[in-house]
């Protein structure tokens, strides 16, 4: 198969990557499972033991369920169907315990509440794990802590409390969208951009306003301005080239069959080329399933 | 997975737990075996996640054959994206070895 893929890589949780020789029913396969199939922790039980903040307890329950938490799901198995208790090798548990208070020192007259109150901003870096069971000793370096410190979960007045208790099971993006772990994957195919005919000068020239900017470029030869596709793959498709009557007939917009970009955007639990490779992972294991019952099952 | 059919060429395969992610890949492999008359999958109802697939085989070859060797190929270029993959993420230096 004459397949290649190339990865133009921009990380900070996003990667970029082609695939070429591939068939679109595969290509959004992996789109599909990567959105839907790839497991990760998060927040599924919570336990209020108090609660007297003006954010009501499923509200909260929901906001925390939604956060997402720095742990490989790789480590950990999935909960059984009817386990209330969850052991630990499947289930993390966080605790959030926090209390507002008054500054005593706030100077009278001022308004900020910054000043006048102590922990009157619930962020996600006030979770904390407990252990649970053995965990201490299958995981000893590692940190279990939401992915970023300061997503905003709750504000408080003085006086008013949150103490729960939280446990993490590992799930799939189908079940509840909570579980996904990228913020988003998709894929485009390759835009062909030909030029029937030369276009020179002025036609040059809207025809490069015409498209994205990179994508056209205007090269000087003998004295006339000719324009040149130069970077198709910036383009976004916007067809604005047809408004013109001119331009009409001199450009071709096409896309090149089996060369598929993609780009995966990771929330930070995993980073994206793991996620791809997972995904992948995950394909073969499907087939292997059904490859064992076919042979298990007689046939009649 | 239950297989029920009137002979040997021609089965309605009902896979369970699945939906279009395996059965439009698998189909597409199916395809492309030249003994397979007619190759479709289709969701019998979106709320319950079955998907009904059926294969017709040319001549004499049981059914049961082109949908064993589609989830064969289909595994083969699994791997094949995840080799590929997996060596364009190392860096230039081990490139070489593969």
């Amino acid at each position: 198969q004459a397949f290649r893929v190339d990865v133009i890589r921009e990380e900070d949780g996003v990667l970029e990557f082609d695939m070429v020789g591939i068939d679109a029913a595969i290509a959004n396969a992996f789109r599909r499972i990567l959105l839907a199939e790839v497991p990760t922790m998060a927040v599924e039980k919570v336990f209020v033991y108090n609660n007297t903040s003006i954010v009501q307890d499923e509200i909260l329950a929901h906001r925390l369920g939604l956060i997402p938490i720095r742990a490989d799901p790789r480590l950990f198995e999935y909960r059984n169907q009817g386990d209330e208790e969850g052991t630990e090798i499947d289930t993390l548990q966080f605790q959030l315990k926090i209390k507002c208070s008054r500054n005593p020192q706030a100077a009278k007259e001022s308004s900020d509440p910054n000043e006048l109150y102590f922990n009157h901003k619930v962020y996600s870096k006030h979770m904390t794990w407990v252990p649970l069971g053995n965990q201490t000793d299958l995981f000893p370096d590692a940190d279990f802590r939401p992915v970023h410190d300061d997503i905003l979960i709750a504000l408080l007045r003085p006086g008013q409390e949150i103490d729960v208790l939280m446990h993490c099971v590992k799930g799939i993006g189908k079940d509840h969208a909570k579980f996904s772990p990228v913020a988003t994957a998709s894929y485009r195919l390759l835009p062909d951009i030909t030029l029937l005919q030369p276009v020179e000068d002025e036609a040059a020239e809207t025809l490069q306003k015409c498209f994205s900017p990179g994508v056209i470029e205007i090269q000087n030869i003998k004295g006339k301005k000719v324009a040149r596709v130069a970077n198709a793959r910036l383009d976004t498709f916007s067809r604005e080239v047809f408004r013109h009557e001119g331009l009409k007939n001199l450009v071709r917009l096409a896309r090149v069959r089996n060369h598929y970009i993609f780009s995966v955007e990771s929330t930070g639990i995993l980073p994206p080329d793991v996620l791809v490779s997972e995904a992948i992972k995950i394909l073969m294991g499907k087939c292997q399933r059904f490859l064992n019952e076919l042979d298990s099952v007689p046939m009649e | 997975v239950q297989a029920d059919g009137t002979d040997g060429n021609c089965v309605t395969f009902v896979l369970h737990d699945e939906d279009h992610t395996l059965g439009n890949s698998l189909r597409y492999m199916v395809m492309k075996n030249p003994d397979v008359e007619f190759c479709g999958y289709c969701i019998t109802h979106p709320s319950e996640s079955k998907i009904n697939f059926r294969i017709q085989t040319r001549g004499s070859l049981p059914a049961v054959e082109p949908f064993r060797k589609g989830l064969n190929d289909l595994m083969g270029v699994c791997q094949h994206v995840l080799n590929t993959f997996e060596v364009r993420l190392l860096p230039e230096e081990l490139r070489g070895l593969f």
